[in-house]
């Protein structure tokens, strides 16, 4: 039995589901549709195949993530990764929060700031303008949420504008629904030790 | 925008930046609402009705402190019988949901602490796998949709 990852780490692990993934050759045509398989594109990730146990949520699922992440305009897709990593941390997705780290630093060119998340987990202590956002997508994150005036204060003086708040209460969020898909269905696992 | 159950139970003020700014992400409130149609009343079911969805969603709203989604919530569910599991007193014994009610609140409310018994009790007493992804999607939905209106509602009391 191969050993679960229960340290935050910045090398992404595999993923191993603890439910059976769909199997592609037996999935049903509205599977295929949301699966968006093509003869020329068959690779499909465990993690997907398990959400297509429930394929109208996956329709619906995968653009909204990616407006969410990628949409133009207000935040910028780096902050949109650390509102995502504040919820990581919170939630303790294993997972979510390596490929989320690696998704800043390469949009940064930097690895100082997920290095310090690593190496400091929740506690971090960030520049100015990046601990406003871990912060409040920190608090945000908790059940119930803890964000309250002062998180919405720090950010307003850290220059934030009103439409980058949203997309960082928006991507906080999003993770709050991310993480309780990768965390709760399966497994991290160090690479080339899935089985 | 009126259509949008995270903008009608946030409390935002008319001409503020806050719906300047959601005007912007217009797209995203719609793509919000169909997740919700999706988790809530979706066309195949499997093992869990569109009113056991509604009460298992009422259970999170109140576990996040929002009762006024809760009703929302609770307007959907048409069957008594699922009635009693929107109640968070109730640990749903008495609809034989023990399992079902204990995973969906410890998912909600401490998601870090899960681990994989969690997953294969719910097999164990007869859950399939594609039923314990619908419910895992239910539960991640509402903690997306809890947090928006959590985080639109601050907002607002602190305008820009």
């Amino acid at each position: 039995m191969s050993q679960v990852i229960h340290k935050f780490t910045k090398r992404v692990p595999e993923w191993r589901p603890r439910v059976k993934p769909v199997v592609l050759e037996e999935a049903t045509a509205e599977q295929l549709d949301a699966l968006q398989v093509t003869p020329s594109n068959t690779k499909v990730s465990d993690y997907v195949l398990v959400l297509a146990h429930d394929v109208e949520t996956l329709k619906v699922r995968s653009p909204l993530f990616n407006a969410i992440m990628y949409d133009k305009g207000g935040l910028s897709r780096a902050e949109r990764e650390i509102g995502a990593l504040g919820a990581s941390v919170i939630n303790r997705c294993i997972y979510c929060a390596a490929v989320h780290a690696s998704r800043h630093a390469q949009l940064t060119k930097d690895e100082s700031v997920t290095d310090l998340l690593f190496s400091e987990g929740e506690s971090a202590k960030l520049e100015p303008r990046d601990q406003a956002i871990f912060d409040f997508a920190k608090a945000l994150a908790k059940t119930p949420s803890e964000a309250n005036a002062s998180h919405v204060k720090a950010l307003r003086e850290a220059g934030l504008s009103e439409l980058e708040i949203l997309d960082l209460v928006l991507s906080s969020s999003l993770f709050g629904w991310a993480n309780r898909l990768m965390h709760v269905l399966g497994d991290p696992v160090r690479r080339g030790d899935k089985s | 925008m009126e259509s949008s159950t995270a903008v009608r139970y946030s409390s935002i003020p008319q001409d503020s930046a806050l719906m300047e700014a959601l005007q912007t992400r217009s797209n995203v409130l719609q793509l919000t609402q169909h997740a919700e149609d999706a988790v809530l009343k979706p066309e195949d079911c499997g093992g869990w009705s569109h009113s056991l969805r509604a009460a298992l969603a009422v259970r999170i709203a109140v576990n996040n402190g929002l009762p006024e989604l809760a009703d929302h919530y609770a307007s959907m569910i048409s069957d008594d019988a699922c009635k009693p599991v929107a109640d968070t007193d109730n640990d749903g014994s008495a609809q034989n949901l023990t399992h079902v009610v204990a995973y969906m609140d410890s998912v909600a409310v401490s998601p870090r602490d899960v681990v994989d018994t969690d997953i294969s009790e719910l097999q164990q007493q007869g859950v399939s796998d594609a039923d314990i992804v619908r419910l895992t999607e239910l539960n991640a939905f509402m903690a997306y949709q809890v947090r928006l209106i959590a985080g639109l509602r601050i907002l607002s009391e602190v305008p820009a």
